[in-house]
Order: structure tokens, then C-alpha cells, then sequence
């Protein structure tokens, strides 16, 4: 394979970029312009909801429908997820399996924990009739964050593939190529919801 | 388990093309994000400074310091990284995203606020 010839070309200072082409630094530049794409996704949400987020149709504003509590867990959950997920990381490049399965179990934990949270609070919403039919304010609402939520549900569903096909053949490297990319999804949920919890929902309850 | 088998990739594993990362960059930017978090909560829900233009400045200017955070620490951006390809990329979307939202609102405000019938003028309609 080509892995030993990869192997004893970076045992000395880095030269490899010199050669031609590494072919799993293709498939991490291909992902980071895919969760490029993604960001761009997201401005056009996020600025839908700039253009929106106060067309109020009558109902209720930002200020009586969001609990900060409750978003500051989540917001803590999803951060805590992001570091147990570099723990992973760690385990990984110490080749330590067990150890990377037990931190990306504790990741998936955390993730799940707040896609509950998420639900939980959607569902609250529609329950008062605040729905994502009740004004344009709670359409752009549902339409941002549910797409943030369905991100992670689905880093969710990847990081349970990855925890099996982890579990059957080890730290290969292609395993450690698709931990890598999970792990820069993952990260890159995290820093939209940064965006998410100041835009929205701090900056929601300010007026 | 394979565990045992895979001990031998210890010292090998050097091939992943991607920035070592270390516990202790983790967990600066781990201390860091958790600390402008909780700033920014701590500026909202304490109701801190008096003018909420304010809180909301100070909050958005924190949020893009923790975005940065995370750039560098979790998602080990730098200048280097796969010949700085990834690094033009991300600049590139940076311009798309300002140009997208900056833009959006500028002119959704002004289509706003040329649209909006005042209670004067409409007084005035036949």
C-alpha cells in the first residue's frame, strides 16, 4: 500500500508536499470547502432571519417565548460535546481504540442530550402556538435552528457509523481519515451555534 | 478486540496530513470558549449595562471572538494548513457571508422603510 511509502517520507521533516499529491489531504480540503458551502447555507438563513426577526405578525416576540436557562445548558452541552470530541482526537493519535470509542460515545451523549433539549423547546413553542406558522419571525426561527439541529442529528447518526466501523477494523486509516472530518463537522456545528445563541436568541430577549 | 493489534500504529500514525493537536490547545480553547460564553449569557441575563444597543454590540463583538476561539483551537485553522488552500477558502466564505447578511439587511431595511405607511400619510390617502 502506499501508507508505508507516506510513512517514511514524514519520519523526516514534512517533505511530502513537495510530491505530487497526498491523497487523504484531497479528502480534508474537500470536506472543509464542503462545510464552507454549509456556512454559506447558514448566512442565508441566519440573514433571513435578520430580515425577518421582528416581524412579529401580532404574536410573540423573541422576549416572551426564549429560555435563556434552558439555552445556556444547551449551549454548554454542545460546547462540552466539542471537547470531548477533541479528547477522541487525542485517543486517536496515542492509537488507543478504546479509548476513542468511549469519547465519542460521551460526544454522541452530549449531542443527543441537546437535540432533546431542542425538541423539548420546539415542542414548548408549538404547545403555546408558537409555531413556525405563527409569523414570519418563528418561520425564519424554526427554519434556522431546526436546520442547526438536523446538522447535529445527523453528525449524531455519522458518529454512531463511525463508532461500529471503528469497533470492526480499528484505527485505520481510512477510519482515521473519517474521524478527522466528523471532526471538523462537529466542530464547525459548534461555531454556528455561537452564531445561533447570539444572534437569536441573546439578541432576542434584549428588546 | 483489536486493541492490542493496534498498539503498534503508536509511533506511526504521523501520516494523517493534518495539524497535531495537543490536550493543552484543546483545553485553552476549551477554558477560553466556556469563559466568552458565559460572558455573554452573564451580559444578557444580568441586564449589565442600561442600553440594550450596547449589550448587543458588546455580545455580537464576543460572539466573534469565540467563533475565532474555535477556529483556532478546535478546527486548527492557520495559514499552513494544506498550502493555505483551506485557509483562501475560508476567507472567500467570510467575504460571501458579509456580502450576503450585510447586504440583506441593508437593503430589506430600506425597501422596509420606504414600504411603511406611516398613521400621517395614511390620514392623507383619498
Amino acid at each position: 500500500m502506499t501508507t508505508t511509502a507516506i510513512n517514511t517520507a514524514s519520519s523526516s521533516p514534512r517533505y511530502y508536499l513537495t510530491e505530487a499529491h497526498h491523497p487523504q489531504n484531497g479528502t480534508l480540503l474537500g470536506f472543509w470547502l464542503y462545510l464552507m458551502s454549509d456556512c454559506l447555507l447558514f448566512a442565508a438563513l441566519f440573514a433571513v432571519y435578520g430580515v425577518l426577526g421582528r416581524n412579529y405578525a401580532a404574536g410573540p416576540a423573541g422576549a416572551e417565548l426564549f429560555n435563556l436557562p434552558l439555552v445556556a445548558v444547551n449551549t454548554s452541552l454542545l460546547l462540552l460535546s466539542s471537547i470531548t470530541y477533541g479528547f477522541a482526537m487525542l485517543e486517536m493519535q496515542h492509537g488507543k481504540l478504546k479509548a476513542v470509542i468511549m469519547w465519542l460515545a460521551v460526544t454522541g451523549l452530549l449531542g443527543a442530550g441537546f437535540i432533546g433539549l431542542e425538541l423539548y423547546e420546539f415542542h414548548h413553542l408549538v404547545q403555546e402556538g408558537a409555531g413556525p406558522q405563527r409569523s414570519a419571525f418563528l418561520s425564519a426561527f424554526f427554519a434556522l435552528v431546526g436546520t442547526h439541529g438536523l446538522h447535529v442529528s445527523f453528525g449524531i447518526v455519522w458518529l454512531i457509523t463511525l463508532m461500529f466501523q471503528l469497533g470492526q477494523r480499528g484505527l485505520v486509516p481510512e477510519n482515521k481519515r473519517r474521524l478527522m472530518c466528523l471532526s471538523m463537522f462537529w466542530h464547525f456545528l459548534d461555531v454556528v451555534w455561537i452564531g445561533v445563541f447570539t444572534f437569536v436568541y441573546l439578541m432576542g430577549v434584549l428588546r | 478486540m483489536s486493541a492490542h493489534v493496534e498498539t503498534h500504529q503508536v509511533d506511526d500514525d504521523h501520516d494523517s496530513g493534518a495539524p497535531h493537536s495537543t490536550l493543552k490547545g484543546y483545553l485553552t480553547g476549551f477554558v477560553l470558549a466556556a469563559i466568552l460564553t458565559a460572558l455573554s449569557f452573564w451580559l444578557v441575563m444580568g441586564k449589565v449595562f442600561d442600553s440594550s444597543t450596547t449589550t448587543a454590540i458588546v455580545i455580537l463583538a464576543v460572539g466573534v471572538v469565540q467563533i475565532v476561539v474555535h477556529m483556532v483551537y478546535f478546527l486548527h485553522m492557520n495559514g499552513k494548513a494544506e498550502g493555505g488552500w483551506t485557509m483562501l477558502a475560508l476567507l472567500f466564505t467570510l467575504v460571501l457571508v458579509v456580502i450576503t447578511l450585510s447586504g440583506s439587511l441593508w437593503v430589506m431595511y430600506h425597501l422596509n422603510h420606504n414600504m411603511m405607511p406611516s398613521v400621517h400619510d395614511m390620514r392623507n390617502m383619498p
